[in-house]
């Protein structure tokens, strides 16, 4: 009984209360994420259609391979955050926390092989700036492509490691026995947020790695 | 009758502070900087923009100052560029766009619901640590180095040309951007989900209308400028070229998504003051409004035209002239709801009992100034004319009409009308309808003659000018010296009243609003208990009720 008093926040009249105005602030939130990511696509969109061939060049030369696999990597972590929310439901804490960790190892993992495909790049100086080298007539937009792939994927990696650390805090709380089947609305907005992260990625895969390959 | 009845007793019992209220409860430094009551942060966020306003200020001075004469005699081009665009940043991100909803919103959304607190109360003050260290790096840009590239970054001059602290400024501003985000989402959340009982969308004050299309505008216009100004800064650190014309960029991409947010950040900063003047009108003619209806959904309209008009800004960039054109169109549009909000405010005084407390000057002073501000913004949505006085003097008249002669008027009316709940004092009220007097006039005197000389065709961001502009120019300069003594004076009375003011009554304006039901200054919880509500906002009977 006292654990229900805990976890109400003064300024609120009862836990729908507070859950339904979490759940809304991290939709809110979710809603300015998108028009962040929202100006990067549309400089995308914008550049895709003034130097389509360059883009399409530029695309040819992204490990197809890594990127799908990260794709498979970060969809499998959907699904545990999924399950993990699920098992905060059902009070599970055990179950809870095996997840949030298996979120957390595949959020590496993907972070991990992003590293690898960065280096990649780096050594086949496709990394913008002086170093940049690109045999062709294209070079300069396709620098301008990379440009795209390194703002965007980069934005993303900081979302996936900011999300990894919220993950790190939940498994803290969860040890520490903070939720219960009545009180898990941490969980379920980070999910919310995992959730989006993961679905930015859906939209770079195919419009960075897919699109125009031939 | 009852009115009156209640009225009589108010005046013949002296009011008595209440024993325990917020400012009270803990003197301790902590107990300040680690608060997380939103009246506290309302007056951290009002110490700290008033410092800002201040400063902002102070580079206005010397703006003025060098263009008292024909010649570049007190600064160089370098140093005059760096001055207003200290100007324009410290105003814009720093005063007007955290003014109204960080002060009188923090402070009255709450309390005009009924809730105890925001939803999120430790958001709130992250928000305002969030905005003191983007603060931190402007001011240190301000000391060390400074920037010239104008308020709006333009590329590829901020990302390639420019030799001042550019990058500095940009990481404050983008930090900056996170604590209006908090704001907005607070407030959003907060409206949507702890109203109190009884008190359904459209029994709302306007007040709150305006905050919650304030509130969208923050949350979905904010984090483009956040994203603009991170591919600014990789251009100009990493060189990744996004707008870099060398790599076949393209910079008014730049310009695209800059006034994206910044077009919306105009209602921004116009909106919320909408919101108080709706709230005075109403109390000082002891009417109901007029079009209670049309003025909250012209709130949210402006909100959601305030997004589809940035082109308009961009007449001479390029631009297509179709693109252009549908641009013209929809900012004509957008005053239709400016107009009715005006319109209704004007009608709801009809018939009204009008008394001329200081708050209602100043609601008087942003009626007439915005309505020419906005007036002059149609010369300037029009397509032809605007190729005429693009970046102008005009433009700059145009926009402090809006911005000083709108928002601040707002602001001041707001802060007089709501500081007897916020401090338990009264005001000086002869002081301080001489100060809104000399605001109003040293207000026109400095940019009515902008008007003229930018229609005269002298361009703005220059510090020399051909000697035949110098009459209109000194002209502005001894307005903007009026206009200054104008905003100190509050500044001196609204100290001295904390002390020696006369002590308040719980609603000394007899006005309507949650607010007033609890007493001046409030208690840590705001209400005994929570309020309900039985009636439609300004429910006011137009009986000629004095006020002390």
């Amino acid at each position: 009984m006292s654990e229900t008093h805990v976890t109400l926040a003064h300024q609120f009249d009862d836990r729908e209360q507070q859950t339904e105005a979490a759940t809304l602030g991290m939709w809110a939130f979710l809603s300015t994420e998108v028009l962040f990511f929202g100006g990067l696509f549309t400089g995308y969109a914008v550049y895709r259609a003034n130097f389509p061939e360059a883009f399409a060049e530029g695309s040819q030369h992204l490990d197809i391979l890594l990127g799908g696999i990260n794709t498979a990597v970060l969809i499998s972590s959907s699904l545990t955050m999924a399950l993990a929310v699920h098992a905060a439901q059902s009070g599970r804490r055990q179950t809870l926390i095996a997840f949030l960790l298996a979120t957390i190892l595949l959020g590496s993992v993907f972070l991990g092989i992003k590293v690898v495909e960065y280096s990649h790049k780096f050594h086949d100086h496709l990394v913008p700036g002086p170093s940049f080298q690109f045999p062709g007539p294209f070079a300069r937009q396709v620098q301008l492509f990379y440009s795209f792939y390194f703002a965007m994927t980069g934005m993303h990696a900081v979302h996936m490691i900011i999300g990894v650390g919220i993950l790190a805090g939940l498994i803290s709380m969860a040890w520490k026995n903070r939720f219960s089947a009545e009180y898990y609305t941490p969980v379920e907005v980070t999910g919310l947020y995992w959730h989006f992260v993961d679905i930015v990625w859906i939209f770079l895969f195919p419009l960075l790695y897919l699109l125009g390959r031939h | 009758m009852s009115t009156a009845a209640v009225a009589g007793q108010d005046q013949l019992a002296t009011p008595v502070a209440p024993r325990e209220h917020y400012l009270n409860v803990d003197y301790g430094v902590k107990s300040w900087l680690f608060t997380t009551d939103h009246k506290r942060i309302a007056l951290l966020y009002l110490a700290s923009i008033t410092l800002f306003f201040f400063l902002g200020g102070f580079f206005a001075v010397l703006i003025r100052l060098e263009l008292m004469t024909p010649p570049g005699d007190l600064v160089q081009s370098e140093t005059y560029n760096k001055l207003f665009t200290l100007h324009g940043l410290i105003m814009i991100f720093f005063f007007l766009i955290p003014s109204i909803p960080a002060v009188l919103g923090n402070f009255l959304v709450p309390m005009m619901i009924g809730a105890r607190d925001l939803a999120f109360p430790r958001l709130n003050l992250l928000s305002w640590y969030i905005y003191m260290l983007g603060g931190l790096f402007t001011l240190f840009v301000a000391v060390f180095g400074g920037v010239d590239t104008g308020w709006t970054f333009y590329t590829p001059y901020s990302t390639t040309y420019a030799n001042s602290n550019v990058m500095l400024t940009a990481v404050g501003v983008f930090i900056t951007g996170f604590s209006s985000i908090l704001t907005g989402l607070n407030f959003v959340v907060t409206i949507h989900t702890m109203r109190a009982p009884g008190l359904t969308w459209f029994r709302l004050p306007l007040f709150l209308w305006a905050h919650y299309a304030t509130s969208l505008i923050l949350i979905l216009g904010t984090p483009v400028l956040a994203i603009t100004i991170v591919l600014v800064a990789l251009e100009r650190g990493l060189r990744i070229g996004i707008f870099d014309p060398a790599l076949g960029g393209d910079p008014v991409l730049f310009q695209h998504l800059f006034w994206f947010y910044s077009h919306p950040a105009v209602y921004i900063m116009i909106l919320p003051a909408m919101g108080v003047i709706s709230e005075l009108v109403t109390c000082f003619s002891r009417k109901r409004i007029f079009g209670y209806g049309f003025i909250a959904s012209a709130s949210v309209a402006i909100a959601i035209l305030g997004f589809l008009v940035w082109g308009h800004h961009m007449f001479v960039s390029s631009q297509s002239v179709y693109a252009g054109l549908v641009f013209s169109i929809l900012s004509f549009l957008v005053a239709i709801p400016s107009a009715i909000k005006v319109f209704n405010w004007t009608a709801t005084l009809y018939k009204g009992s009008v008394s001329y407390q200081t708050p209602m000057l100043y609601a008087f002073g942003f009626i007439g100034l915005f309505t020419t501000g906005g007036l002059t913004g149609l010369f300037l949505a029009s397509l032809g004319l605007d190729v005429h006085v693009h970046d102008t003097y005009f433009v700059v008249a145009h926009f402090h009409y809006i911005m000083v002669g709108g928002a601040i008027m707002g602001y001041l009316g707001g802060l007089h009308f709501w500081w007897p709940k916020m401090t338990g004092r009264m005001y000086p009220e002869g002081w301080a309808r001489l100060a809104a007097l000399v605001i109003f006039i040293g207000f026109n005197l400095t940019f009515f003659p902008q008007f003229l000389l930018g229609y005269l065709g002298m361009p703005r961001r220059y510090h020399m000018y051909p000697p035949e502009f110098q009459i209109l120019n000194v002209m502005s300069s001894a307005g903007a010296s009026i206009l200054g003594v104008g905003y100190l004076v509050p500044m001196v009375y609204f100290v001295w009243s904390l002390r020696y003011g006369a002590v308040a009554s719980a609603n000394p304006w007899q006005a309507k609003g949650l607010e007033w039901q609890t007493s001046s200054p409030p208690p840590t919880e705001n209400f005994a208990r929570t309020p309900i509500v039985r009636e439609e906002a300004y429910a006011y009977s137009p009986l000629g009720v004095k006020v002390v």
